[in-house]
């Protein structure tokens, strides 16, 4: 079980929080045009590297916020964590 | 029957007190800290069981968690056990074990026919024979490998022992308390560190209960005895016997099964049988030691045949011999001492050494004591069945190549050694890169990955002094590391033998012309001809090996079985061991209880149970309750002799006709607050909500970026700036983390709060045409027309001086309002409405009156949106903004979404307006078309229309919108049911819903 330093809360066990994915991706803007190739890689197209990776995981059964993890996939080794309007 | 095999004066079992136990029927008597193997060793039993797939008979081979075959069913307290490792249960008063896997007792096993039959039972049998034909497998093939196979029976009655689990923190975990873990404690403890000491076995102190050194003018044992009594009085301390790390997981988590109750007849009161320790560890000392490895050689699976280390073990902890004529085999110095121990107690060993002239301080004790020993000498094969009575035994030529002349030589057991292999499980486990060390022939710790250090023989160093100088080292370096405190301790003087180098070797030659069985795998009978088969046939990475032989697959994890496993393909393959490499160490290191696993998660205390605050009046009015998610919600009320049909029909009828009344507390509610709220609900669901007024409701939809349907349900604003957004129960807590995700990631500009008000409403829908006669009652100073709070008004009113919010919504079609209180007033709310209500023939409706209402209506819900369905597909399009982008917008442009037969929600009829169409059939156009017959859709819900009173479903169907009065079948091939349907529309009653606006 992975141990996650929330930015918020500290050190916690991995069964606190739930898994978001890729923590790269931008949601296009509202209103803006977007052609289908660019809609179609931010639903549903993500990376799955090995090795370091940008993480969103959301603490929900602490203080609700969503966090980003930067977390080799091979290792599970943590490096940083940060609150999400933070650059990692 | 007498102990027979019991010494008087040597051993640390309490003579006491007698224990008496049964095994197989038979009473025998034991001592207050026997192990059940001891005490039966000590009455002279060998033969505990039948092998796994010769049935050959097998005795005992280690004295603790290595064993590889000494399993039995083990009964207890009216519970019964399976595969429970005699070495390793302590024996109590009434214990009663039996033999696994022989039919119809040990002494006569029908499967073992199965030995002389061995050239069917070859590596890869079961794959090769059991293949094909395929109908074989049902009748013929699985029933016979369930019959042969398998060891222990569990037990199919409830376990009513408890188990539970508990998480700990600690600065130092320590796995093992021998020497090096002993000594690491100790020094971190006195330097300040917090420390869980864990040891599996009930006796601290590992091989210093064995071995005759001295550490500090005390023999070994009393100096581990004086450290665990001072470590027990430190603050800063936890120790733990009967306590088995098993797996080592990330972030230093390691998990340990503690055993508090399995030593004892019965459990005590309030005490768990077990317990499973979670504990997240700063740093890990490993000194879980070494395991004796076998010599190979032929029969070396008979009774009698055990390991060096494992008879030292008997005598000097249990007082026990193995045997009265022990021959010893070893290529190395250790089982000297087993041979020096039997000496002095009388019994007149002999020494098999493989090395030509070895010379040390403990070989030369051994030949002063008149030892009898042989030199460049093996043993090529036990003989005798049921336990040894014989070896065959040959000198070896320097190369160990050759044997000379077969002798025959009398002995009534064989302790062998092949060396020691350490026990590197829990550090190849933290994902440290073990290294193969040339000079012990066999795998240490590497580099680790994860904060943990081996220390003592588990880290390949054998010599006790060198063990407790870098063991009190460890200690005090790592909890320096943690505490910052110095504070050492000096290492004391160590008084030992010195050994010389062992011989590497480890499998005797068969003999010309003789076609001896020599075992590796002891409990899963892996031979090494079946290596040598699966290397001939192809096999060459040793996880392959592994999984067509089945070595080291058994429940000893191959703990005596996989270094010689991998020397034997590394000769073969002329490769040296290291680039075979091992297997893949897996947790758990021993068997684990399922009970553990589960602790106290079981049955009602697996998940929690929700209940309204309505729960006990549903209770007292014969609710038969459903689980919604994990609330429970009253499906239907009983009355009378009615089952689900009548009852829910009842109610349902009674919405129709007067009114009716439904607990919906279980729906979830979210408080939205902030200046941005409503932009916040324009872009969360598809349409329109900028313009929503105070004291308004709206029905609102929400998408996930695919375009797929998330949840529905009403959104009321409350004041300026509040909103409260309805969720359906199911998707309550996906809806909070997916505007939660919004909120603080895509658009933190916005000012918006959300938060789970679920728990804080209790509420109760009123439906029917006699509802607002009822409402006007409850609320008699509010205007209830429908000028004063029409369809999807808001209003805030008192019940009985109760704070109430009312909301004119409604799920079943009919006039209906929704009235929330506080939840603490719920059942205050819910018996006013009953009482009140009595006048208008009121009556409670469950969640199947409820489904009834909304499929005759056409109102879709979970059933139709199931993450596979488009608004569109609903019949929801109306509600999607083609002014403003929202969430999942751009999906909707999709091909397949805009094609011009989508699917979409239809009505469905029997023809024969009689037969119920079950949920999940399959509609199709020709009942007997060649199968696959093309699917077009599904029926998603089914219910009896107590508006028309004839079955009528909801489906979803390919180009639904104009497949209306259609003629179709429903095919429901479980039920063996097909059914002539007619397409309706999905809005069979009140298709302009007049009703709910009147
Ligand atoms: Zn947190």
């Amino acid at each position: 079980m992975l141990h996650i330093k929330c930015p918020h809360c500290g050190l916690r066990s991995q069964n606190e929080f739930s898994y978001g994915g890729d923590g790269t991706v931008k949601r296009p803007d509202l209103n803006k045009e977007v052609s289908d190739k660019e809609w179609d890689t931010f639903v549903y197209l993500r990376k799955s590297p090995r090795g370091k990776h940008v993480e969103l995981w959301h603490h929900i059964s602490g203080c609700r916020q969503w966090i980003k993890v930067e977390r080799d996939t091979a290792t599970h080794e943590i490096f940083k964590t940060s609150k999400v309007n933070e650059d990692i | 029957m007498s102990e027979e095999f019991r010494l008087d004066k040597i051993g640390l079992v309490n003579r006491d007190k007698k224990i008496s136990f049964k095994f197989n029927g038979k009473k025998y008597f034991g001592y207050e800290g026997d192990t059940l193997a001891s005490a039966l060793i000590a009455n002279g039993v060998h033969l505990i069981g039948r092998s796994f797939k010769y049935h050959r008979p097998r005795g005992f081979f280690g004295a603790g968690v290595d064993e590889p075959y000494a399993m039995v069913q083990l009964y207890r307290n009216n519970e019964t056990e399976p595969n429970v490792r005699a070495t390793e249960q302590e024996l109590f008063e009434g214990l009663e074990a039996k033999s696994l896997n022989c039919w119809p007792s040990v002494n006569f096993d029908i499967g073992a026919i199965n030995n002389f039959l061995n050239k069917f039972l070859p590596a890869g049998f079961y794959y090769k024979t059991f293949m094909w034909p395929k109908s074989f497998w049902y009748k013929i093939y699985e029933p016979f490998i369930r019959k042969a196979a398998g060891f222990g029976v569990v037990s199919t009655k409830h376990d009513n022992e408890r188990y539970e689990h508990k998480y700990e923190y600690c600065d130092l975990l320590i796995t093992g308390s021998g020497p090096s873990g002993l000594a690491s404690a100790y020094a971190a403890a006195k330097n300040g560190a917090r420390v869980i000491l864990a040891e599996d076995k009930s006796r601290f102190g590992g091989s210093l209960l064995t071995s005759e050194v001295s550490i500090g003018n005390q023999n070994g044992k009393d100096w581990a005895d004086n450290i665990i009594a001072e470590l027990k009085e430190m603050p800063n301390v936890t120790v733990k016997n009967r306590a088995q790390v098993f797996g080592y997981y990330d972030h230093n988590m390691l998990v340990m099964s503690e055993r508090l109750s399995d030593h004892l007849p019965k459990s005590k009161k309030y005490t768990p049988k077990q317990r499973l320790w979670y504990i997240r560890a700063k740093e890990v000392i490993i000194s879980t030691g070494s395991i004796e490895r076998p010599i190979v050689f032929g029969n070396n699976d008979t009774p009698g045949v055990v390991l060096a280390s494992a008879a030292k073990e008997y005598l000097k902890v249990y007082g026990v011999l193995v045997g009265k004529k022990p021959l010893i085999f070893t290529n190395n110095d250790s089982a000297y001492e087993t041979a020096i121990e039997f000496k002095k107690n009388n019994i007149n060993p002999i020494i098999l050494d493989t090395r030509k002239n070895p010379e040390s301080e403990i070989i030369s004790e051994a030949k002063n004591m008149g030892i009898e020993m042989k030199f460049s000498y093996v043993v090529v094969a036990a003989k005798g069945y049921k336990k040894v009575n014989f070896a065959e035994i040959a000198n070896i030529s320097e190369d160990k190549k050759d044997l000379g002349k077969i002798e025959n030589i009398n002995c009534d057991c064989i302790c062998v050694s092949g060396f020691w292999t350490p026990t590197i499980h829990l550090a190849s486990q933290s994902g440290n890169k073990t290294k193969f060390n040339e000079e012990i022939d066999a795998f240490v710790p590497g580099k680790s990955k994860q904060n943990e250090t081996t220390v003592g023989s588990a880290n390949g160093i054998f010599s006790l002094e060198k063990t407790l100088i870098t063991a009190f080292e460890k200690g005090h370096e790592i909890s320096k590391k943690i505490t910052n405190k110095d504070n050492k301790i000096s290492v004391p003087q160590v008084s030992e033998k010195k050994f010389t180098q062992h011989d590497k070797f480890w499998c005797v030659p068969l003999p010309k012309e003789k076609n001896y069985k020599r075992f590796l795998d002891f409990q899963n009978d892996v031979t090494v001809s079946d290596v040598e088969l699966a290397i001939r046939e192809g096999y060459r990475s040793i996880e392959h090996v592994k999984r067509y032989t089945t070595l080291g697959m058994a429940t000893d994890q191959g703990k005596t079985s996989n270094l010689n496993g991998l020397q034997l393909v590394s000769s073969i393959e002329n490769k040296i061991v290291p680039s075979v490499g091992h297997t893949t160490f897996r947790p758990p290191y021993t068997p684990v209880s399922i009970g553990a696993i589960v602790g106290r998660e079981i049955g009602k205390h697996s998940k929690p149970t929700r209940k309204s605050p309505m729960h006990s009046w549903h209770e007292k009015h014969n609710a038969v309750f459903v689980d919604a998610g994990i609330w429970l919600r009253p499906r239907y009320y009983k009355k009378g002799n009615e089952g689900l049909f009548e009852a829910s029909k009842r109610e349902a009828e009674n919405v129709r006709k007067n009114v009716g009344v439904c607990d919906v507390t279980t729906l979830g509610k979210i408080d939205v607050k902030g200046p941005d709220a409503a932009e916040f609900l324009n872009r969360v669901y598809t349409n329109a909500w900028l313009k929503l007024p105070v004291g308004k409701a709206r029905y609102g939809v929400m998408l996930r970026e695919d375009g797929i349907v998330m949840d529905d349900g009403t959104t009321t604003r409350i004041s300026e700036h509040h909103y409260h957004m309805t969720t359906t129960t199911a998707q309550a807590a996906n809806v909070l983390s997916h505007l939660e995700y919004y909120l603080q990631i895509v658009w933190p500009e916005l000012n918006v709060n959300v938060v789970s008000t679920t728990e804080q409403w209790a509420g109760a829908a009123i439906a029917g045409p006699k509802s607002r006669n009822l409402l006007q009652k409850l609320f008699p100073d509010i205007n209830v027309s429908n000028e004063g709070l029409p369809f999807m008004g808001y209003l805030e009113s008192n019940l009985f001086g109760i704070p109430a919010r009312i909301f004119r919504i409604s799920f079943s079609g009919e006039l209906a309002y929704e009235v929330n209180v506080e939840s603490d007033n719920g059942n205050f709310m819910w018996e006013k409405i009953i009482e009140i209500g009595k006048e208008f023939a009121i009556q409670p409706y469950g969640t199947e009156a409820l489904s009834t209402l909304r499929i005759e209506m056409g109102h879709v819900a979970g059933s139709e949106l199931d993450g596979r369905t488009i608004p569109y597909d609903n019949g929801l399009d109306g509600l999607v903004s083609k002014k403003k982008d929202f969430i999942g917008k751009r999906s909707l442009n999709r091909k397949a979404f805009i094609a011009k037969d989508r699917q979409k929600v239809v009505g469905v009829v029997p023809l024969d307006k009689k037969t119920s169409i079950p949920e999940g059939s399959h509609l199709v156009k020709d009942a007997n078309a060649i199968l696959p017959n093309p699917k077009l859709g599904h029926i998603s819900a089914s219910c009896w229309s107590v508006e028309y009173n004839n079955p009528f479903s909801l489906a979803i169907l390919k180009d639904g919108k104009n497949m209306i009065g259609k003629k179709l079948f429903a095919l429901c091939p479980v039920k063996n049911k097909s059914i002539p349907v007619e397409i309706v529309s999905s809005h069979y009653v009140d298709p302009k819903g007049e009703r709910v606006r009147s």
